[in-house]
């Protein structure tokens, strides 16, 4: 007979001491990487999560250059030691299935129209994962693009909410993702108030799955505050170097 | 990724007839294309079943084999579901690994299937941690004419409907297979709803040249107990979350509805 | 109504105005508002209200005066890459002075892979690529100096009000600079050591363009360099 893990516990906090409502702790870094055109880093909890933006440039193989538009590709992907058990370095097909639903939640806020014939190539590579990696992977990747100069209608914030041990919660990070009851990831794009990527799996009621949208959502907007300081922040770092040097 | 190019002026028109409240094939917003639903129809897999929504047409065939548990969980049978969008089927489809769509579809259905608890994993057990039943759902699209999601969901709920085991015995500790077959333990039944959003409008069941046309479509699925299973938005486009909670009341209605063209009772 | 300063850090779908004005650069318009679409500082005008971006990368312009290099010869001119997603087109007709006879002229003679031109973009639109000319005076092939590479955002603070930032650098480093649009600048000077002091500084106004009395910081930057550098001559000539 298998334990069931107790994911709350009698003071109504979180295996990993967390409130329900509580977003794990989240640091950003822009411009990591100097030979893309755009890139960024996040930490979210444990999660440890590399973006890199590569356009707009001319587009390989020629045939699938589209006419009218930038043809827009993302690939989601996991390094074989970022989880429990090693990873084969193949792409799998949740994979495949994550770098489909993070390329639809970015597409919307992108002026792709703009730069017809050419490609914007997304890279997001989690170097450790613990739960909620489509949505820092999609929120550090709207950075990257915003890094790279390309120019959005809106930024783009994921998070995730869900239910565990009846509770709803904010953030599920891995454990609470495999042994809870339902997990809503959502991409939000704060300033337009539209959801780019929305799923879930569990099993929720009409009206709790209306709950988890609405924390979901309350989630993005805290994390987008995150994303703007993290953006302003390449200015200040530059400001304080020049002051420094007038002293 | 458009499929089939439909020309800007059609795109207009189904738009406009879609914000006016119509659909081109006379449809109201909120109705399914006629659906057929046969089982049975391939007599060498342990269930089979065919669907047609509208001119989409899909097989899906179940066999049944004896193999390991996950280690993690040693107690339950096993399935695993797969979709082949068959080159056949459509201009747009070639033949190789699966496209990133055909795996979506794979996983969307597998959810549904997997979260609603619809398959009684635990009865499929006969050794612990050594000898449980395998169950291999294969979806497979034989026409493309909008709503794969959907069609493929229906297929593989009437096909493991359809779907009879046959019973093994224990027998110092390695198991022998019988001649008689028990129907495949299924406990809930849940059904894919898919929306698309064209012109700001929600419309049920997207035929092809309306989701050229739309910004985003919406899967919800639904089991027996009203509870929502899986969701999947899709397409380049986004909702607002008004527009996700309505199509959320219109899907379990429709669910409902759809429900009782596979489950008899 | 401005919903921001003067100034002010704003990031793609930032809020920016409401009303009758006109959305400039990095700026989009949705009815009646104003959204900055790049990373930027906001500037609002009397009617318009424009963003200048930290990083852009450069979309062709007819008429822009780019500097580029050559990547591939083929039977009617030259493939040149100008620092865009768009790769442009040098047709012989537009850099040679006689009529190009195909069978009988080798155009590498002329101008080969790896060489740097300064050319005139005469043709670009949302169906064909950038198409170039050499022909104008002024424009050539390139055959001396070093060049640096900026964002394309950046050149209009290195050229500066009423030119005065380039024309002090040149005044200062004792090198020509000719600007491309593309944010490719071309540094030819007496001596090396006068094109890397060119260098220097048009990188640091790069990176500081945000910032205020720049000019004046570079100006002194350029005289404390070359200060020390003669100190370090006389040393050795001692």
């Amino acid at each position: 007979m298998s334990e069931k893990i107790r994911l709350i516990n009698e003071d109504g906090l979180r295996v990993d001491g967390r409130r329900p409502r509580d977003l794990r702790s989240i640091k950003m870094e822009i411009g990591v990487l100097s030979n893309a055109d755009g890139s960024a880093y996040i930490e979210q909890g444990r999660n440890k999560i590399l973006a890199a933006v590569y356009g707009p440039r001319e587009v390989h193989p020629r045939h699938l250059a589209l006419p009218d538009r930038a043809l827009l590709r993302c690939r989601y992907h996991m390094a074989p030691f970022s989880v429990e058990e090693r990873k084969s370095p193949a792409p799998s097909r949740r994979e495949i299935e994550l770098s489909k639903v993070i390329k639809e939640a970015l597409e919307p806020a992108i002026f792709l129209e703009k730069f017809p014939r050419t490609s914007i190539d997304i890279f997001i590579e989690v170097l450790q994962a613990d739960g909620g990696t489509r949505c820092a992977g999609t929120t550090v990747a709207a950075l990257a693009l915003a890094d790279a100069g390309i120019p959005m209608r809106d930024l783009v914030v994921a998070c995730a909410a869900g239910k565990v041990d009846g509770v709803l919660v904010l953030d599920l990070n891995d454990i609470e993702d495999k042994e809870g009851e339902a997990d809503v990831p959502v991409a939000y794009m704060p300033n337009l108030g539209l959801i780019s990527l929305l799923q879930m799996d569990g099993s929720l009621t009409i009206e709790e799955f209306n709950q988890a949208l609405n924390l979901a959502i309350e989630g993005c907007k805290q994390i987008y505050n995150l994303q703007r300081e993290a953006l302003r922040a390449r200015y200040v770092t530059i400001k304080e170097d020049v002051e420094e040097c007038l002293r | 990724m458009s499929s089939i190019m439909v020309s800007r002026i059609r795109q207009k028109q189904i738009a406009q007839m879609v914000a006016s409240g119509k659909r081109l094939d006379g449809r109201g917003l909120n109705d399914y294309r006629p659906i057929k639903v046969e089982t049975g129809i391939i007599e060498k897999a342990e269930g089979s079943s065919r669907v047609l929504l509208g001119k989409t047409e899909v097989v899906v065939g179940v066999k049944v084999e004896i193999g390991e548990p996950f280690p993690d969980r040693p107690n339950e049978g096993v399935f695993t579901v797969n979709s082949e969008f068959v080159p056949l089927a459509s201009p747009e489809f070639e033949a190789g690994p699966p496209s990133e769509e055909s795996i979506e579809l794979a996983r969307v259905v597998d959810r549904g299937i997997r979260e609603s608890k619809a398959i009684d994993l635990e009865k499929l057990c006969l050794i612990p941690g050594r000898k449980v039943y395998v169950i291999f759902i294969d979806i497979y699209v034989l026409n493309h004419d909008g709503n794969l999601i959907d069609a493929s969901s229906l297929a593989a709920l009437a096909a493991l409907l359809n779907t009879k085991i046959p019973v093994y015995i224990v027998e110092e500790n390695e198991v022998k297979k019988t001649n008689n077959y028990i129907p495949l333990p299924i406990r809930n039944y849940p059904i894919s709803i898919t929306l698309a959003n064209i012109s700001d409008k929600l419309i049920v069941d997207p035929w092809l040249e309306e989701e050229e046309a739309m910004s985003a479509r919406l899967t919800i699925t639904f089991d027996n107990d009203g509870r929502i299973s899986a969701i999947q938005k899709g397409g380049t486009g986004a909702l607002t979350p008004q527009q996700i909670m309505e199509a959320a009341y219109i899907a379990k209605e429709k669910a409902e509805e759809l429900r009782k063209m596979v489950v008899k009772n | 109504m401005f919903f921001f300063e003067n100034r002010q850090v704003v990031t793609p779908g930032d809020l920016l105005a409401e009303g009758d004005y006109i959305a400039g650069n990095n700026t989009y318009k949705e009815g009646s508002k104003i959204y900055a679409s790049r990373l930027g500082l906001v500037e609002y005008g009397e009617k318009v209200v424009q963003v200048v971006a930290l990083n852009t990368f450069y979309i062709p312009s007819v008429g822009d005066q780019v500097i580029g290099k050559i990547e591939d010869v083929n039977i009617n001119g030259w493939v040149v890459n100008i620092n865009s997603p768009y790769k442009a087109t040098l047709r012989a007709s537009e850099a040679l002075n006689k009529p190009y006879r195909q069978q009988k002229d080798d155009l590498t003679r002329f101008l080969d892979v790896g060489d740097l031109i300064f050319a005139k973009i005469i043709a670009f639109d949302r169906t064909i690529d950038p198409v170039l000319t050499i022909k104008e005076p002024g424009l050539g092939k390139i055959t001396q100096g070093q060049i640096v590479k900026v964002s394309p955002a950046k050149i209009p603070r290195i050229i500066g009000r009423k030119a005065s930032m380039i024309n002090m650098l040149k005044r200062e480093t004792e090198c020509k600079i000719t600007v491309g649009q593309n944010g490719i600048i071309l540094i030819s000077g007496p001596s090396p050591e006068h094109e890397r002091l060119a260098i220097m500084a048009i990188e640091k106004i790069a990176q500081e363009a945000h910032t205020s009395g720049l000019t004046d910081r570079i100006t002194e930057m350029i005289r404390k360099e070359k200060g020390a550098r003669n100190e370090r001559k006389d040393q050795v000539n001692k």
